[in-house]
């Protein structure tokens, strides 16, 4: 019935209110020393009793200074270089009071170094290197048979490949942009040959790389810094001076043994922060060492949140835009184009267009899902209208019912099954691309998923997928159950109409 | 034609009427137009092979079909498309039945009814009246029409059409899809109502033994346009046409009137 329809609805719309954020956000890039850094600020701010979260591998540098900038995140770890050259746009000075003053008028300051650098540089396997006696840079110019493979954001940034190129006059056309974990691994496989690094990479010491001289100084200083808005320091000054507390406190090797603890010993970067910070700092941080439940606990949650928020946002829109698509046929054609224009974006670009919009974490990411969902609303909502059989619709007209009554009595509860099959189709979807909203912080079950990736880690793939393919199923199994519930007697599957 | 060509009845005050409406259907197909008038309180068949208008004449009758040329009235009031409450005043039964599949048979009968509020005391009492005039048994009214024979969906559609008590009855083809027996015997009982009932009544069917069984008057459409109206024994004696005689015998079995 169309009223226990729309009863289920409104359920779902008030069931979607996001919880409450805590006071300090931190961010992090999406490698893994920059989890580790996001992690040691988080520890350090949390042993000052000031709630925060950790909103870990977000993205590029574009992504999260636009999300320091709009203050959805209050901190994050960055290098001096990137910050001169990605963020001020090729400002003369690397040096830190040069990018303190260049900050401070938009609102951001800057730590100290936190005591090492970790800079660009290529690396390549030992015996190739050797083969061929390249030892530093310029040695590659005379080899432009190499293959090189890139992480997407170094062949894009200023101070990354273009530099490199012309400084280097580098005559190599076969490059190939790869994520940087996999980078590494096809370096392994011989599938390519030259790949970039950071210099303090766990990396670097298992495969026993050989990393290249950087001779002709292509690559700035990359002093490791937090970056944080300076109105947090008005709010919470302890937050800022705890995390000044790093400062010069890490060792270039220091750095290399953290990442190599979670990427090579698979350790939980929780554990890698605040085992550190309990040896260097004195500080007991507290390493949230939630079990397995717990965790998928929070994170089903927040994958639920996603899903059911924006259900409700694409359900409210689209079966609107579904009736009024039945009523009008020429707007209809439109409607339908346009929706399925929008489904035609691939889910990822979709999540990244929203970062401009709506910054990052749920709010954008449930509006990129809704967006996703409305397609198969409005499409079945409209199928459902336009295939009542026309003796029906005469029939309800002549029985001097209003437009309005004949929708809600007879028109929609005639469409409601082929309604509620689009509803399920945009859910079960929904739950499978909301993985995908861990990329722009908003957790749920992609947040172990991607790190996983990241670590190479299947069973940390498995704690995301195994349970989102679950929700998948229960999501079909619930909306089945609905179906049986909400399709009126005469409508289920197997009545036939009379003769 | 009008109707006044009956000698044997009164002249009565038409209560809808149909002047030199005409609907189109594309270049050089159209309905009409037609002249006609259906006294208040008489039953009046629209006959006519398949093709011929019947549907769009009933349709331009209901006012879910606007005339290109032309105007149908009912009491005087020309009819508008948007008014529902003038809508409200016919009762129409729609070829094959038209009950809404989601609804229970109660749920049909009553659905304006509770759209307009009626408590449920009154809806119950009328709808107690109505089965008996259908002659339905109590216990069709919990089934949905997936459930019901096509016979006992034919009489729900016909109380669905009743319950507002309106001024006019309308029917689509009501006996068309029916087996034999059934067919006589809601033929018999469809008779019995409208002579209780005082209602005037327009039936739409193709048989003109049924059309003869239900009418005072006759009204035979060929190719869009009234070819002859009258009593059966008008187009028997007198066909206007060479067409009326073709129909007519065309109808095997038919009990025609002496003389013919």
């Amino acid at each position: 019935m169309s009223a226990g329809f729309l009863g289920a609805a409104l359920l779902l719309a008030l069931g979607a209110e996001p919880g409450p954020a805590a006071p300090v956000r931190m961010g992090s890039k999406a490698f893994v020393e920059s989890e580790v850094l996001g992690e040691l600020g988080r520890e350090l701010i949390a042993s000052e009793g000031i709630a925060v979260e950790h909103r870990r591998a977000l993205g590029g540098t574009r992504v999260l200074w636009e999300a320091l900038a709009r203050g959805d995140l209050d901190a994050y770890p960055d290098y001096t270089g990137t910050i001169a050259r990605e963020i001020l746009g090729g400002a003369s000075s690397s040096a830190l009071e040069a990018l303190r003053a260049a900050l401070a008028p938009r609102g951001i300051g800057i730590t100290g170094s936190l005591g090492f650098e970790d800079t660009y540089a290529l690396g390549m396997r030992p015996g190739v290197a050797r083969r061929l006696g390249i030892r530093t840079l310029s040695d590659l110019a005379r080899h432009p048979e190499l293959r090189f493979g890139f992480t997407n954001e170094f062949l894009d940034r200023a101070d990354g490949w273009p530099a490199l190129r012309e400084r280097y006059a580098l005559p190599q056309r076969e490059v190939r942009g790869l994520d940087h974990d996999l980078a590494y691994r096809a370096l392994a496989a011989g599938q390519i040959d030259v790949t970039d690094l950071y210099s303090t990479d766990a990396e670097i010491r298992r495969q026993g790389l050989v990393v290249l001289e950087d001779d002709r100084h292509a690559f700035p200083e990359y002093q490791a810094v937090f970056l944080y808005r300076l109105e947090l320091a008005r709010r919470w000054p302890a937050a800022v001076a705890a995390l000044r507390r790093l400062e010069g406190r890490i060792a270039a090797a220091d750095m290399i043994d953290l990442n190599a603890r979670a990427q090579i010993d698979r350790q939980p970067i929780e554990e890698v922060a605040a085992s550190f910070l309990r040896r260097r700092l004195g500080v007991a941080a507290a390493a949230r060492g939630e079990g397995l439940g717990a965790r998928l606990w929070v994170r089903t949650r927040e994958h639920l949140e996603l899903v059911v928020s924006a259900l409700a946002l694409a359900l409210a829109a689209a079966i609107p835009l579904g009736i009024w698509a039945a009523r009008r046929p020429a707007a209809g054609q439109w409607v339908l184009s346009v929706v399925g224009v929008v489904q035609t974006v691939p889910s990822l670009a979709l999540l990244v267009f929203m970062i401009p919009l709506l910054g990052i974490g749920t709010g954008p990411a449930v509006a990129a899902l809704a967006l996703y969902a409305l397609l198969p609303i409005v499409r079945n909502t409209h199928a459902g209208l336009t295939g009542i059989a026309p003796e029906l619709l005469e029939s309800a007209r002549s029985l001097g019912l209003s437009p309005w009554a004949r929708l809600g009595r007879v028109e929609l509860p005639l469409a409601s099954p082929a309604i509620l099959a689009g509803i399920k189709t945009a859910a079960v979807i929904a739950v499978g691309t909301a993985t995908l909203g861990a990329l722009i912080g908003a957790g749920g079950y992609g947040q172990p998923i991607l790190t996983g990736i990241r670590l190479a880690s299947v069973p940390l793939i498995l704690e995301g997928a195994v349970p989102a393919a679950a929700m998948a199923l229960l999501v079909q199994g619930l909306f089945d159950a609905l179906e049986r519930v909400l399709v009126p007697r005469g409508m289920r599957r197997g009545a036939k109409r009379p003769g | 034609m009008r109707s006044r060509g009956h000698a044997q009845e009164p002249t009565v005050e038409p209560i809808l009427e149909l002047r030199g409406a005409l609907k189109r259907y594309g270049p050089g197909a159209a309905v009409g137009p037609i002249d006609l008038a259906v006294p208040a309180g008489r039953t009046l068949a629209l006959i006519g092979p398949s093709g011929a208008g019947k549907s769009t004449v009933l349709r331009l009758m209901l006012g879910l079909l606007l005339p290109d040329q032309g105007e149908v009235r009912l009491a005087g009031t020309r009819l508008d498309p948007d008014d529902d409450a003038l809508r409200r005043r016919y009762g129409y039964v729609v070829q094959g039945g038209g009950l809404f599949p989601h609804l229970t048979a109660g749920r049909n009968a009553m659905l304006v009814a509770r759209h307009l509020r009626w408590d449920r005391r009154r809806m119950a009492a009328r709808l107690e009246e109505l089965s008996a005039l259908a002659r339905l048994p109590a216990d069709v009214w919990g089934r949905v029409p997936a459930e019901l024979s096509s016979g006992q969906a034919q009489r729900v559609s016909l109380v669905r059409a009743l319950f507002l008590d309106p001024d006019l009855l309308l029917l689509d083809e009501p006996l068309g899809a029916l087996d034999p027996i059934t067919r006589a015997e809601l033929q018999d009982d469809l008779r019995a109502a409208f002579q209780e009932l005082h209602k005037t009544v327009v039936i739409v069917t193709h048989d003109l033994a049924e059309a003869a069984f239900f009418a005072d008057e006759l009204v035979l459409l060929r190719d869009g346009r009234i070819a002859q109206a009258g009593a059966l024994e008008d187009l028997v004696r007198a066909p206007a046409e060479p067409f009326v005689s073709r129909f007519v015998r065309a109808q095997r079995g038919l009990h025609l009137p002496d003389g013919a």
